[in-house]
């Protein structure tokens, strides 16, 4: 496979209502979901959040299918959560024992909320990076986070800092690519032997990879001096984010999710004790 | 516009020799003037370059931009956006993964508000012809649009003067062409001064003078025709004056008689034909 040819991000391109919300929105939408998750306990609950992220990826107009594939990185970390909540749970209806191992009700209700919450949580926050492009991304980062400049988060620098990377990944991968290539010639061995030995092919791939990084990082700060570049201060942006009404919108709709969720449990809570 | 009295720099080189890059260089360039500055590898041009935009400092005689000096701080971010600078290698001086958002970045950087960058960045890509690339990813244009996309970027701070320090030294013949007659195409039609350094002596033909540079001085200097014909007193430079004027050069030796003053294959051509 050609190194260039890997792509950057997650992004979907569309132009779907979830596409068009500002990145903050999203961004916000994302912190809001994720607690939510966490305030649910009943099957009830779950099937809420369920059918509002099936709801989302619904509007957002993007193939199921790609956004299961979201969840391949992680399955092995679902399934081994789940197992070890099953079996490490304390309870007292056993339902199975093997030996030393006892599954419980109570463990296996446990492994499977966990399980649940995690799916969750990756496929609505795989939403947010499929429907944001990196720089958009970058923007509303940079945005949310200017409010704690006061206490000393860099978030102009942080944004800086992920533009540029998103500016020379792809160049890099070029350059490696090249080197790769060069190196080939004559007669490296990136693609035969066990793990170890071709991490230690790749050595002398990265020699010349941080040399030239360097040397290139150098030459940028350079141009952007030429360019008048002098930090954040007095910086203005070519396109500033606004809200739209489809933003209120679907902040309102997250949070009354979330309040939601906490009265369902709350309520619970106190239906109990009374 | 530019005016360089007695300028000199010098700096300590890694085996703490002292080195004198300049040695009393006078220059003076008008207002929408098209300057080559040639000369062999160290002789001092590149330096000469970064003293015009504030990149480095004089160590002794001065610099002035529009009358601005360039060893007063104050001055600094004046005259940075008065002379723009292109350099070399196209990547690295490309800073966003958007055409357009890197063109907005030298507006962003001196506080344009952000309604009026968007039309200056319309006119700059206009002016060097990549409009249609706007929302292009820089990683996928040739270098000749690469290295347009950088002069865009100088021309959205509106500049009076760009100076190119060798920006055609990494592209192939159809880049190379782009750019000279992009930067003519400036010259002419926007009156911007260039101050245009090169290895290529075909690119200095373009000019309206041209200064050759030996060893930190001003070797001499005059129009392209006056230059390029003194072909010996070029070579004694290590420089190579263009196949035209050499061939002239020669035939006059043996014996031929030419007008004085060849320079271009066709005054060449021209000249032998009668």
């Amino acid at each position: 496979m050609m190194l260039t040819e890997i792509t950057l991000g997650q992004y979907f391109p569309g132009n779907s209502f979830v596409h068009r919300l500002d990145p903050r929105t999203k961004i916000l939408a994302t912190i809001i979901y994720i607690i939510a998750i966490f305030f649910a306990e009943t099957p009830l609950s779950y099937g809420i959040l369920t059918a509002f992220a099936a709801l989302v990826i619904l509007i957002s107009r993007l193939p199921w299918l790609l956004v299961l594939k979201a969840l391949k990185p992680i399955w092995i970390i679902v399934i081994l959560t789940m197992f070890i909540h099953m079996f490490t749970a304390p309870g007292e209806h056993v339902i199975w024992s093997w030996k030393f191992l006892n599954v419980t009700q109570e463990g296996l209700d446990l492994g499977l909320k966990m399980a649940v919450r995690l799916i969750l949580l990756l496929l609505f926050s795989s939403v947010l990076t499929f429907t944001t492009s990196p720089i958009v991304l970058t923007d509303g980062i940079e945005n949310l986070l200017r409010p704690f400049k006061a206490v000393g988060v860099p978030a102009h620098e942080l944004a800086m800092m992920m533009t540029i990377a998103l500016r020379f990944i792809p160049t890099l991968l070029e350059e490696t690519d090249r080197i790769m290539k060069a190196q080939t010639a004559r007669g490296a061995d990136f693609a035969n032997g066990n793990m170890l030995q071709r991490l230690k092919n790749m050595l002398p791939l990265l020699v010349p990879l941080f040399i030239s990084a360097f040397r290139r990082a150098d030459e940028l700060a350079v141009a952007m001096e030429a360019r008048c570049y002098r930090g954040g201060e007095g910086r203005t942006r070519m396109h500033e984010l606004a809200y739209g009404g489809g933003d209120y919108v679907a902040l309102a709709l997250v949070l009354a999710l979330a309040v939601g969720l906490a009265v369902l449990r709350w309520g619970k809570l106190c239906g109990l004790s009374s | 516009m530019i005016k360089i009295e007695n300028l000199q720099h010098y700096y300590t080189d890694s085996d703490g020799n002292e080195v004198k890059a300049l040695d009393g260089v006078d220059l003076t360039i008008g207002q929408g003037e098209f300057v080559a500055i040639i000369g062999a590898n160290g002789s001092g041009k590149s330096t000469l370059a970064r003293h015009l935009n504030c990149l480095l400092l004089p160590t002794d005689g001065r610099v002035e931009i529009s009358g601005l000096d360039t060893r007063e701080e104050k001055n600094m971010w004046d005259i940075r956006q008065q002379v723009g600078m292109v350099f070399q290698n196209p990547d690295n001086q490309i800073v966003a993964a958007v055409v357009e958002e890197d063109v907005a970045f030298g507006p962003e950087n001196i506080g344009v508000p952000g309604p009026e960058i968007a039309p200056r960045v319309a006119k700059a890509l206009a002016a060097v012809g990549m409009t249609e690339y706007a929302k292009h990813a820089p990683h996928r244009l040739s270098g000749g649009q690469k290295q347009r996309v950088a002069i865009a970027g100088i021309m959205a701070l509106e500049p009076k003067c760009i100076v190119l320090d060798e920006p055609t030294a990494m592209l192939d013949p159809q880049g190379r062409k782009e750019i000279v007659s992009t930067v003519q195409k400036l010259n002419q039609e926007k009156n911007i001064t260039i101050v245009y350094i090169t290895h290529y002596m075909v690119e200095a033909l373009a000019a309206d003078r041209v200064v050759v540079m030996e060893k930190g001085h001003v070797r001499f200097m005059g129009t392209p025709k006056e230059v390029f014909s003194r072909v010996d007193e070029l070579e004694a430079l290590g420089l190579e004056a263009p196949l035209a004027a050499k061939v002239a050069s020669e035939l006059r030796k043996s014996g031929v008689k030419l007008p004085s003053g060849i320079i271009t294959d066709e005054e060449l051509a021209q000249a032998l034909c009668q």
